[in-house]
């Protein structure tokens, strides 16, 4: 996104903070244990959880920071937190 | 048309015909007399403005930012204290690229307490993103003003100014002082058309977070401005000569500079006096010359370099000093003449109000020419044991 001068922003432009940059760890779905129950959608704090053509949960890594909130929450442990060398 | 004038008032009345939408300001040595006299002009309705009385600095000049990014021409003055209050808001006008004027009434800064003159203020906030203008006399000082808003409202700047001008020695002096016409000013002045402004018809966001990702870049865009903003500097001060007869089209001042021998560098009211003590040399066949920056920030360096290139010695006079280290203006200077060969000697010089006179300036290039400078000149030896 080019810079607004005076450091300014239009409405609906927060998309443009990718956010992914922020992560150390990567969440990695097993789709062995997924239930497709959709706890982790829900609860996500930066909401880039969706599911798949084939009904898994998939997160947006533009944006997913690795809080780890999903991984925690699941009620499968079916989601691993990676650590991802940059 | 000539009138003698109070520094303040004269500044006060230059304010006045650049017609401000909005003031906020708070009292304080040695500015009082300029947002008095503002005070008084609203007050009397001989300036249409909205004046917001606040608790502090901080708020005077956070007002201002809100102001101008409403799309307003702010003005503010302070000093001393006061700008030291103001530092974190200088920062973010600078950020938000928001053309605030204020006047710097420079004054030293505690402690201990002194209401007197140096420029130690300004020059704390020389990393502030302003531009800062440095006047020798209650005329410059005056015509500074209106060049002050041409340049910082450009398209090409957008970014805020210190007029700055030394306290009691020109605040409080009655000189002589061409006061230009509102219609002088009017033709000299546009009107502020600001490029973005807080709008609820068509909302932006100002002064936002940045990421590690485009931080950066933010501060690149500031400094390249800034930089850029000489060339603006000068068609500005060109054109206020063109017009009124005066001309600020360089950011420094030669004096007596062509065959000078030893230069000396300095800045603002001191420079009277030095151009006095120049002209005795002068008589006695020694060749000194005076070399006065104008514009603090952006720095001219090009100009410096040019101007002290063929100079045997070079003696800087500071007013202020980053402590720790050396006065702000002999590290500009030294900077600018780098490989160049040519020695560059520092001098702190009249802290907190003490009186600089010819028999001074004499001594300071005595000095320089032998070689002796990184120094505080004048010291009282006597009540340091």
């Amino acid at each position: 996104m080019p810079l607004g001068l005076g450091c300014s922003s239009r409405p609906g432009t927060s998309r443009a903070n990718r956010t992914g940059s922020w992560r150390t760890f990567r969440p990695v779905f097993v789709h062995g244990r997924c239930t497709k129950c959709g706890l982790c959608i829900q609860i996500c704090p930066e909401g880039c959880i969706s599911k798949n053509s084939e009904g898994f949960p998939e997160p947006d890594l533009a944006y997913c920071k690795g809080c780890g909130v999903c991984a925690e929450e699941c009620p499968g442990e079916a989601i691993e937190m990676q650590k991802e060398e940059k | 048309m000539m009138e003698i004038m109070e520094g303040s008032h004269a500044v006060a009345h230059a304010v006045r015909m650049c017609r401000p939408d909005v003031i906020a300001a708070y009292p304080i040595t040695p500015q009082t007399h300029i947002v008095e006299a503002l005070a008084e002009m609203v007050a009397n309705c001989t300036l249409d403005s909205e004046y917001i009385t606040v608790e502090s600095e901080f708020s005077a000049l956070s007002a201002c930012l809100g102001a101008s990014a409403a799309g307003s021409r702010v003005y503010s003055a302070t000093t001393s204290q006061g700008l030291a209050l103001m530092f974190e808001v200088c920062f973010n006008t600078a950020g938000m690229r928001l053309p605030v004027v204020m006047s710097i009434v420079n004054r030293a800064l505690g402690a201990p307490l002194s209401i007197w003159n140096d420029q130690q203020d300004s020059i704390s906030l020389r990393d502030a993103g302003w531009l800062q203008f440095y006047a020798e006399d209650n005329q410059e000082a005056t015509d500074l003003h209106y060049i002050a808003y041409r340049v910082a409202e450009d398209r090409r700047v957008l970014l805020p100014a210190f007029v700055c001008f030394d306290g009691f020695i020109l605040s409080h002096t009655y000189e002589p002082v061409e006061m230009l016409a509102q219609d002088q000013v009017d033709g000299y002045l546009p009107r502020y058309q600001p490029v973005i402004k807080l709008d609820s018809t068509d909302p932006v966001s100002l002064g936002l977070f940045a990421s590690p990702d485009y931080y950066m870049e933010f501060r690149y865009q500031i400094d390249r401005a800034l930089k850029d903003s000489g060339k603006v500097i000068r068609e500005a001060g060109r054109l206020f000569g063109e017009m009124f007869g005066r001309d600020y089209g360089s950011p420094v001042e030669e004096y007596r500079m062509d065959d000078a021998d030893c230069a000396i560098v300095a800045m603002g009211s001191i420079c009277g006096t030095i151009k006095d003590a120049i002209d005795e040399m002068r008589e006695e066949g020694r060749r000194a010359g005076l070399l006065r920056i104008r514009t603090f920030r952006p720095f001219p360096g090009e100009e410096v370099r040019k101007a002290l290139s063929g100079v045997s010695s070079v003696a800087v006079l500071d007013k202020n000093i980053s402590l720790g280290s050396k006065g702000a203006v002999a590290l500009e200077v030294r900077d600018a003449l780098y490989g160049s060969g040519v020695p560059v000697h520092g001098y702190i010089i009249a802290l907190g109000g003490r009186d600089v006179a010819k028999k001074d300036v004499r001594n300071v290039v005595e000095m320089a020419m032998a070689g002796k400078g990184d120094i505080f000149y004048g010291l009282r030896r006597e009540v340091l044991e």
